[in-house]
């Protein structure tokens, strides 16, 4: 019986305005070469300045993980020549990172929890782009210097199933506390996977794999997956000391494969040493103070949301489990509306409406909007089918929720002196079929419903209605 | 030549004039080959800049075949502040190339002779603003020491060198050497020109991390040579000192005992770890600076029928041989392995030598020191890189402890040629330390 080990690392990036030692702008998707100073591009006599948002930022990931934050921390230069490294050494932090020895709680579906231990979360400039063409190679330096944080596990995860729900927790967790957009496809949030077998019981750890820059938690289940049965079967037929190397390998999407990436960089001494350009990064007391006030975390959330609003530990799970998703939840509750209500028209009704890339960010209906929509159903001003109407009407004409009621005529008469009359009216003029009722045809009871929604052109309120007519045929 | 003080009372028309002048005869003189070029920004007084100094629109190699083609485009923070003081960067001077060296032959623009005696070397690796200087073909001239590359070149040539303080003026625009030792620094006429200079290009800079956030007072309107001073003086230290070196030196303690400065013996620690802890040090720093010189970007892009290609025949015949070997000396040292051994070491052996200073300093105001062993060499004498990087035991402590320094003429060896000696003093006490030299300029007539 063997055991997986996995240990992983993610380079998050942090969403700040500007790069980690320059004042370029980070932002995404400019034309090439734009976003460039005499600091990103290397030029002689240049200097980094180190971005105290970055700093900020990555003592809030400390906090929100329960690690320690060193005060002094160091830069440190690993030197590797790469055309879309422009200094040819990458300012990371090697010997004493902003954060070390944090946590996180991973929930499994079926319940119970795990303890995922984080080693250290260091800040570091990221490289530019190279890009390929057939016989050359092109370079974008719009991304030199845009400031990441890495973030490195203890190998304490022992399935591809813990490896997906930490990463899926730590990616909740640096979108809840704002520090990055973590758009795996953009690359915001990377992850690499370090993976090795042993049999179960053995406490050393054996060699281990590393799968680099895999773009979908779906990927990376699979790519676990498929490096645990390569590393096993290696094992079991006797081959694993020399099929199974420290190499980096990776994911072919097509092929469902990994695949070992042999560059000459396996070899690479990356000659670390401190950079003499900063001085040790000391941790000034107010900002401290300020970066571990932090928004609340995506447990904290769940567990509001379950005593607070009375939500099922299932649906504070799916609710909790975007961002985007607990905020507009938190917003229409402000409305004062029933939970379950609003977990139905922000999960099914609404969701399902939305096509074409809309996401929550981009829909057309606020949470206010159609909190106020549920409240008009639990408030009798109209009823469920008439909402569907209104909520299809505002996904293509943005108005308020009560204009586009009156606009539809959609809204319910709930004045009971109006609806007793429709009802009495509807009595009178069938006298012998409230004979029949009386004498025992009870699903006559449906039809003077009918007559009396007829009557009132259907904006009568159909519990109202059943309430009253139920009084007046059983007196 | 006129001096710096007297040239910036000078109308825009004689300035004008002056520059003309300036012009014609350093043409007359491109043998001495002080300056790479001349070009000129603005109408000041015009100052030598040194070929690591950024100036926007000027062609600015560091003496190295591999920067041939670029054009800087930004002006390194001294320089906006020449400009914003009313200073021209007039003219851009020889130097090793990247400041390597201690005699301005790694120049990929050929050596450049010393105007004392053009069979010597003019010393290095700021030797042509030094040579530019003592030529009469500057007012004054910017350099960077790393490791006494302003100091020993203005010593070898008989002039005024000064180091600031490691962080009193800012590297924002120098071409990187070794990060943590490089300052620039004036060379000038005499000791009050090159306070002038020095008050110039001093003060914090947000645009470099190493800058001292410290508030800065002038010091060129504050000089006073009949300040009485404790000077601390090395008795064995100078051994290593030619004849006329440690005459002069004697000569100079004497005459400053005489003029009422307490003269105090102190000793310093054996110069050969000295010279170790700063071959490591900067040679490491140096490999990973200079490796931005890839050919990628910008440069003398040699090309090749891959990557690699592209960057071994770039660098290969980019720079030249002692580059090569600091590079390969400092990516040794780093490499994994040695870095303990190395690296790690040195920078204990640079702590042992700040305490040390930090302990003398604890009673005296100054310490002077011979700048080098010797006058200048005739060229060709330092036969291997070894005896060159042990000509510089006088002056690399001070970088190592970041303290600030002034070397000044003294004394005509036997030879003929000048001798300079060093009064080093504590961080940021630049005031003292040109208040002594002032003094000493004074007693010594040089
Ligand atoms: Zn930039």
């Amino acid at each position: 019986m063997f055991e997986t080990v996995i240990g992983l690392e993610v380079h998050v990036q942090l969403n700040t305005k500007t790069k980690l030692f320059c004042s370029c702008p980070t932002s995404f998707n400019h034309k090439q070469n734009t976003n460039t100073c005499p600091t990103c591009l290397a030029l002689p006599g240049a200097l980094p300045v180190l971005n105290k948002e970055a700093l900020k930022k990555s003592i809030m990931f400390g906090t929100a993980v329960g690690a320690t934050v060193n005060k002094t921390s160091f830069f440190d230069r690993k030197s590797y020549f790469y055309p879309d490294s422009p200094s040819a050494y990458q300012i990371t932090q090697l010997y004493t990172p902003i954060v070390e020895h944090g946590y996180l709680e991973i929930d499994f579906e079926g319940g119970g929890k795990k303890t995922i231990g984080i080693n250290r979360a260091h800040i570091e400039a990221d490289a530019g782009k190279n890009m390929h063409e057939s016989d050359y190679s092109k370079v974008d330096l719009n991304r030199a210097g845009t400031p990441l944080l890495e973030i490195v596990s203890e190998p304490d995860m022992r399935s591809a199933e813990e490896a997906i729900l930490y990463l899926k927790k730590l990616h909740s967790i640096v979108k809840y506390i704002d520090i990055s957009d973590a758009n795996m496809q953009e690359g915001s949030f990377r992850v690499d996977v370090n993976v090795s077998i042993r049999p179960k019981g053995d406490e050393k750890l054996y060699t281990r794999v590393e799968i680099k820059n895999i773009n979908s938690f779906r990927f990376i289940q699979r790519a676990i997956e498929l490096e645990v049965a390569r590393q096993t079967e290696a094992w079991e037929d006797g081959v694993y000391e020399s099929e199974i190397v420290q190499e980096t390998r990776l994911f072919d999407q097509e092929k469902q494969e990994t695949k070992s990436m042999r560059t000459k960089e396996e070899a690479a001494d990356y000659r670390y040493f401190p950079e003499p350009d900063l001085l040790k990064v000391v941790v000034p007391e107010d900002m401290y103070k300020e970066a571990i006030v932090i928004p609340e975390l995506p447990d904290e959330k769940k567990q509001r949301f379950m005593d607070e609003f009375g939500v099922s530990q299932y649906n504070a799970s799916v609710l909790t489990s975007s961002l985007e998703m607990a905020q507009f939840f938190d917003i229409m509750m402000q409305e004062g509306i029933s939970s379950k209500n609003a977990v139905t028209w922000l999960s099914v009704e609404l969701q399902g409406r939305l096509k074409n890339g809309m996401t929550l960010t981009s829909s057309p209906v606020s949470a206010k909007q159609l909190g106020l929509l549920v409240k008009r159903i639990e408030d009798r001003t109209i009823s469920g089918k008439a909402a569907k109407e209104v909520l299809d009407f505002l996904m293509t004409d943005n108005m308020d929720v009560d204009v586009a009621i009156d606009k539809l005529g959609l809204k319910q008469v709930s004045d009971l002196g109006a609806i007793e009359k429709i009802i009495d009216d509807v009595l009178s003029s069938n006298p012998d079929k409230v004979n029949e009722y009386k004498s025992g045809k009870d699903k006559l009871f449906g039809f003077f419903v009918g007559q009396a929604m007829k009557a009132s052109k259907g904006s009568a309120n159909p519990q109202t209605v059943n309430e009253m007519l139920k009084g007046k045929l059983n007196s | 030549m006129i001096t710096l003080k007297e040239a910036l009372t000078l109308d825009d028309n004689k300035i004008s004039k002056l520059k003309e002048q300036l012009k014609k005869s350093i043409e007359s003189d491109a043998q001495l080959n002080a300056y790479i070029d001349i070009q000129n920004v603005g109408d000041g007084v015009p100052i030598a800049i040194k070929d690591n100094i950024q100036v926007k629109e000027w062609s600015v190699t560091s003496g190295s075949n591999i920067l041939q083609g670029y054009i800087a485009p930004y002006n390194a923070t001294v320089i906006t502040k020449l400009l914003q003081s009313g200073l021209s960067p007039f003219g851009r001077t020889n130097m090793d190339e990247f400041a390597m060296g201690s005699t301005t032959e790694s120049s990929f623009y050929g050596k450049t002779l010393n105007p004392k005696n053009r069979d010597c070397v003019p010393g290095g690796s700021s030797g042509g603003s030094a040579a530019a200087v003592a030529a009469g073909l500057a007012v004054a001239a910017l350099g960077s020491d790393t490791g006494g590359s302003i100091r020993q070149p203005a010593a070898f040539c008989g002039i005024v060198g000064m180091k600031p303080t490691y962080g009193r003026v800012s590297r924002y625009g120098l071409g990187a050497y070794a990060s943590s030792l490089d300052q620039i620094g004036p060379i000038t006429q005499n000791v009050e020109d090159a306070a002038i200079l020095y008050d110039i290009i001093s003060g914090y800079d947000t645009k470099d991390s190493t800058s001292a956030n410290v508030r800065y007072k002038k010091v060129s309107n504050m000089l006073n040579p009949d300040r009485k001073l404790r000077i601390a003086v090395l008795p064995k230290y100078i051994k290593d000192a030619s004849a006329d070196v440690q005459k002069a030196y004697n000569d100079t303690v004497e005459a400053l005992s005489k003029d009422g400065h307490t003269i105090v013996e102190k000793e310093m620690e054996d110069p050969k770890y000295d010279i170790s802890a700063y071959y490591i040090t900067a040679t490491a720093e140096a490999a990973t600076n200079l490796a931005r010189y890839d050919g990628i970007r910008y440069g003398n892009q040699k090309t090749g029928n891959n990557l690699e290609e592209l960057y071994v025949k770039t660098r290969s015949e980019g720079f030249g041989d002692e580059v090569k070997r600091r590079i390969m000396l400092g990516n040794f040292v780093l490499s994994s392995g040695y870095y303990d051994a190395y690296y790690v070491k040195a920078q204990k052996v640079r702590h042992l030598i700040k305490d040390n200073y930090a302990k003398i300093f604890k009673n005296v105001d100054l310490i002077l020191s011979p700048v080098a062993p010797d006058t200048a060499y005739k060229f060709g004498a330092l036969h291997n890189p070894l005896d060159m990087y042990l000509s510089d035991i006088y002056t690399i402590s001070i970088n190592l402890a970041g303290l600030p320094a002034i070397s000044l003429p003294v004394a005509n060896a036997s030879n003929g040629m000048p001798i300079g000696l060093q009064l080093i003093a504590n961080a940021f006490d630049e005031q003292t330390l040109f208040d002594g030299a002032m003094s000493l300029e004074r007693l010594m007539g040089y």
